[in-house]
């Protein structure tokens, strides 16, 4: 218990992994368009990172070292695929506005760093909760920028999410 | 148009109009982190050309003849990992056949594969339906584009240093800073938002 509490405030504030640590910086600027869009973004990364610690962790054991990245990338892609098409059948509207930002929480380096420094070296419940730490940390970061952009750019906070972002309308 | 137009509207358009890194955002942890200095900008630049060009190539065949419609949920998977054996491969080989290349380019290339314009170029082109020449045009504009943003960034890294910063701005906020400035600049070739 003691673990998971020490593991949960050092992924929200003292090694916030977007404020301390500026990993995982294309999430950051990108999708913060609004304070929903951060808040999915956020939350649907905290799911992936979680999941992946998690399972990465039980395997850490059985996994050979010559081979580890590759190992990670699999679990990791696997977790952003459920997600992608959980969000495409469920939240069509935050699927659309994040797009391409989506698939691409395999490549955030919040979740490898997470995986590579201490996922592979300890065990699942505090990896598990060190995963979650982390996520919630990047979701409170990503929710609170996306408020301030908001609220400057369009004078309002935690509106609908319909708005694209700029790289969608780039595309359309 | 013939071809020699559509190629260089195509380059100029995925290089300048949608910079990857200044109005897509993609990319942007090599584009903080390895743009302090201008020889390791152009290093990791050129890397970036070179590993962008062969994988859109590679994931496009993947993608019309392996993967098709029925499978297309597999892309993300699939893709990272040609991605990343993809550099795997091109360190060994460059290490083995070409050491000097590999001593001034080594360091950046295990980098690339966390690189999200790499996998976000073949998955924005297959996404869209590219054809082959499509995807080249795009995934070399791109690499360019990464390639300027990079160079301009850390040309102007290197002369904040001399500079007399802030106490506030000192490090990460003053890169971040010229970032949104740089952004700004680069509006302009798409004209009013």
């Amino acid at each position: 218990m003691k673990t998971a509490l020490e593991r949960l405030y050092n992924g929200i504030i003292k090694e916030n992994p977007t404020l301390v640590l500026m990993l995982g910086m294309c999430p950051t600027l990108a999708v913060t368009t609004s304070a929903m869009n951060g808040l999915g973004m956020g939350l649907s990364t905290c799911f992936v990172l979680m999941l992946s610690n998690l399972i990465i962790s039980l395997l850490r054991k059985f996994i050979p070292d010559s081979v580890r990245m590759p190992a990670y990338i699999v679990v990791i892609a696997s977790f952003v695929t459920i997600v992608e098409l959980l969000m495409q059948a469920y939240v069509r509207s935050l699927y659309a506005s994040l797009g391409l930002y989506i698939p691409l929480i395999v490549v955030n380096c919040i979740i490898m760093g997470r995986a590579e420094s201490y996922a592979s070296k300890n065990p699942p419940v505090a990896s598990f909760f060190d995963g979650l730490g982390m996520g919630l940390g990047f979701t409170l970061a990503l929710t609170i920028i996306g408020a301030i952009r908001e609220l400057s750019g369009r004078g309002r906070c935690l509106a609908s999410t319909s708005c694209p972002t700029r790289s969608n309308r780039f595309q359309s | 148009m013939s071809a020699l137009t559509t190629l260089v509207v195509g380059i100029i358009s995925a290089a300048l109009v949608n910079n990857v890194v200044l109005s897509r955002f993609l990319g942007l942890c090599p584009f903080l982190g390895v743009s302090r200095k201008t020889s390791t900008a152009v290093g990791m630049g050129t890397a970036v050309i070179a590993v962008i060009t062969v994988s859109s190539c590679i994931t496009y065949f993947i993608n019309i003849y392996i993967l098709g419609e029925k499978y297309s949920y597999l892309r993300t998977i699939v893709f990272i990992l040609i991605i990343a054996g993809l550099v795997q491969s091109v360190e060994i080989i460059l290490k083995k056949k070409m050491p000097s290349l590999y001593k001034s380019l080594g360091v950046y290339l295990p980098l690339i594969t966390t690189n999200c314009s790499v996998l976000g170029v073949a998955i924005d082109s297959a996404n869209n339906g590219y054809g082959f020449a499509e995807t080249m045009i795009y995934s070399v504009g791109t690499a360019i584009g990464f390639l300027i943003a990079i160079v301009i960034m850390s040309g102007i890294r290197e002369r904040i240093e001399d500079n007399d910063v802030p106490e506030a701005f000192q490090g990460m906020p003053i890169v971040l800073v010229t970032a949104g400035l740089m952004a700004i600049a680069f509006v302009g070739f798409s004209g009013t938002m």
